[in-house]
């Protein structure tokens, strides 16, 4: 039986297709642009031909993200919390605590022993410690975002950035190029900013271990290496990180068909 | 909820209630008018036939009707930071430009600020005092750090030796003893009454909702030690009554019991209520509403039991007893979790939430969220991640009530 998940961020829009609740047999990534829909379409499409499914043999589809009440094709809507919390334990069973890094929003869930979401915090109304916050200072440094984890694995120190403020920290990171800092160190303290931020969230539940860190920018290896630098844990990132959250909603899907 | 009568009821009584003040301010010269904070000793004034004016309430009224973000807008253009409280900043922005629901609030004669809910108020009734070059009476209630204790009440009930005089010094009016007894007597009926209608809600479907209360909470506070608020209460507790005999509840098929703390998002009223709603979700109590329920005055020693009550309001206790009275609400209402609103403009009340959060949830067994917004700033606010939150801990609690 296939079901299918979709998460339409705020940056991105990410589907799997799942069979009988068990095994993911397509999956896409596409930048979310002006058309939502069309762009949900191409996802969708792209995640089917994968699984050599059709649309019609979709039982159930589940959405979530930001853009989840407007995605008129889904049975049901489910917060991202609830669809990453069920697809990082799916992933990860022995996760009790989910760090997720998105594009406009960063969380913090608490799990019980059976994967059940206990609590959880987000971020305030602020981009930093957010995936949009690497974004504006690669498009600041010159250098691709997709490149800044292993650029950053050369620096020799996390220079102090302040994570307050997106647009304040872009100030400073100018600053400090045209001081000539090195660009791997400066990349290395961004990271760092970001994971202080995100540690300083999660610190309002109790971190319990294992973590996972889930979400698009758990792509970049730079954030894991802060993240368990500054918060002394180990991380552990799952298979396709940024398709955790439509993984929870393809789960869900296929809940919904036992009903 | 269902239509009841109270409400048109309140809607007349509180415009009265303005009305009166106004065209008094304005064409009666013999009226008295004081500005007062919402937990200061108003009974004092009823008592002396003074009308008193409550700049807090009138700034709730600014929040619902979506106009804090312009009227805030002139207080910061005089250089008030836009993190000072969006009351104040309402207050200052109605004052230099008479631009409210009601036009703008009737001068003041005089100003009387208690400290028990703020700090800010202090400052706030000095700025005013200024602008309108009129005298501020000031009761101070030290904050209970340790709890109330005799020393607190004792310092607090000299000062009514020194502000009565001095009221009377401004007004030219005398307090008689029979009156106060009088208005003390009427003050202590309200806030029973109040408490009784608060308490309806501990039935299983609460007829009314916590946006409801916010709504029926301004006779307590603006009018207390009246006879109004003593009759429309007994009809509004009639009424809810009736509700709860007839089996109705004010959310349709209430599932989920939920109590709420600190003040209203003012601006949000409806849209959050029909959102909770949605889900079954009910607000069947809250530690706002409640700050003026539990409080004692006897018309006998008035005076001595005003000074307990004023100097041990919800918002003068510390986090200890935040969290008792919090605890408390949730087992009373039978409640499935809780709300917080972290509100920016009201650091007393946001202060330490993080920590009651845990306690509390350690004390019930029950998951709380945290929210984070402004009574009437609506600039602090964003729709969808408030109701992605909202959202994914009513999906919580639905799992919780599954799983049991």
């Amino acid at each position: 039986m296939i079901t299918l998940g979709i998460d339409l961020g705020s940056n991105t829009i990410k589907t799997v297709v799942l069979e009988d609740g068990r095994d993911v047999l397509g999956s896409c990534v596409r930048k979310s642009g002006y058309d939502t829909k069309i762009i949900t379409d191409e996802c969708v499409r792209e995640a089917l031909s994968q699984a050599g499914a059709k649309f019609d043999d979709i039982k159930k589809i589940v959405a979530t993200g930001y853009g989840r009440v407007s995605c008129d094709i889904a049975h049901k809507e489910i917060s991202e919390i609830t669809c990453h919390g069920k697809g990082a334990y799916f992933r990860m069973p022995e996760a009790r605590t989910i760090i997720d890094i998105g594009g406009q929003d960063s969380k913090v869930i608490s799990l019980s022993d059976n994967g059940k979401v206990i609590d959880f915090v987000m971020n305030d109304k602020c981009a930093a410690g957010t995936g949009r916050f690497l974004e504006v200072m690669a498009t600041a440094l010159g250098v691709a975002l997709d490149d800044f984890g292993e650029i950053s694995g050369k620096a020799d120190k996390m220079i102090d950035i302040s994570n307050t403020c997106t647009v304040f920290a872009e100030s400073e990171v100018i600053s400090l190029l045209a001081r000539r800092e090195p660009v791997e160190n400066i990349i290395a303290g961004l990271h760092k900013s970001i994971a202080s931020r995100v540690l300083a969230l999660a610190s309002r539940l109790r971190i319990q271990e294992p973590v996972v860190l889930t979400g698009g920018v758990a792509k970049n290896l730079g954030i894991k290496r802060a993240l368990e630098t500054v918060g002394k844990i180990n991380i552990g990132i799952p298979v396709s990180p940024q398709t955790i959250g439509a993984l929870g909603a393809a789960l869900h899907a296929y809940a919904l068909t036992l009903k | 909820m269902p239509k009841i009568d109270s409400n048109k009821k309140l809607r007349n009584l509180m415009k009265k209630y303005y009305v009166k003040a106004k065209l008094g301010a304005k064409y009666w010269p013999f009226t008295k008018t004081c500005w007062i904070t919402s937990g200061g000793p108003v009974e004092i004034l009823i008592a002396m036939g003074i009308t008193p004016i409550y700049p807090e309430n009138h700034g709730a009224m600014i929040g619902a009707v979506k106009m804090g973000v312009e009227l805030s807008g002139e207080a910061e253009k005089l250089g008030y930071s836009q993190d000072l409280c969006s009351y104040f900043r309402c207050d200052v922005g109605q004052a230099v430009t008479q631009k409210s629901p009601v036009g703008g609030l009737p001068r003041p004669d005089f100003l009387l600020c208690c400290n028990n809910i703020c700090g800010t108020v202090l400052k706030w009734y000095e700025v005013q005092a200024r602008y309108y070059d009129v005298p501020l009476v000031f009761l101070d209630t030290p904050y209970n750090y340790d709890g109330l204790n005799d020393d607190i009440v004792n310092y607090v009930k000299e000062q009514f030796e020194s502000i009565i005089p001095e009221i009377e010094k401004i007004t030219g009016r005398r307090l008689n003893e029979k009156k106060t007894k009088q208005v003390a007597q009427y003050a202590n009926e309200g806030i029973k009454l109040w408490n009784e209608i608060l308490s309806t809600c501990e039935n299983v479907p609460a007829p009314m909702t916590c946006f409801d209360a916010f709504f029926y909470l301004a006779p307590i506070v603006t009018l207390r030690g009246t006879k109004h608020v003593v009759e429309y209460y007994k009809g509004l507790k009639k009424e809810l009554e009736a509700l709860i005999a007839q089996g109705k509840g004010a959310v349709e098929n209430e599932t989920y019991r939920l109590v709420w703390d600190n003040l209203p998002i003012w601006y949000k009223m409806r849209r959050l209520s029909k959102t909770l709603a949605s889900y079954g979700a009910c607000l069947v109590g809250d530690t706002y509403t409640n700050a003026w329920a539990d409080n004692d005055i006897n018309p006998d020693d008035p005076f001595g039991t005003m000074a307990r009550a004023y100097a041990s309001v919800y918002l003068n206790r510390n986090v200890d007893a935040k969290i008792e009275n919090f605890t408390s609400l949730i087992k009373k209402y039978k409640a499935d979790g809780f709300l917080i609103h972290s509100n920016r403009s009201c650091k007393p009340y946001s202060f330490g939430q993080f920590d009651i959060k845990d306690e509390v949830s350690r004390r019930t067994g029950l998951p709380g969220l945290i929210i984070e917004a402004d009574m009437c700033d609506t600039r602090a606010y964003s729709d969808e991640q408030i109701e992605t939150r909202l959202q994914a801990f009513i999906e919580t609690l639905k799992e919780r009530k599954e799983a049991s």
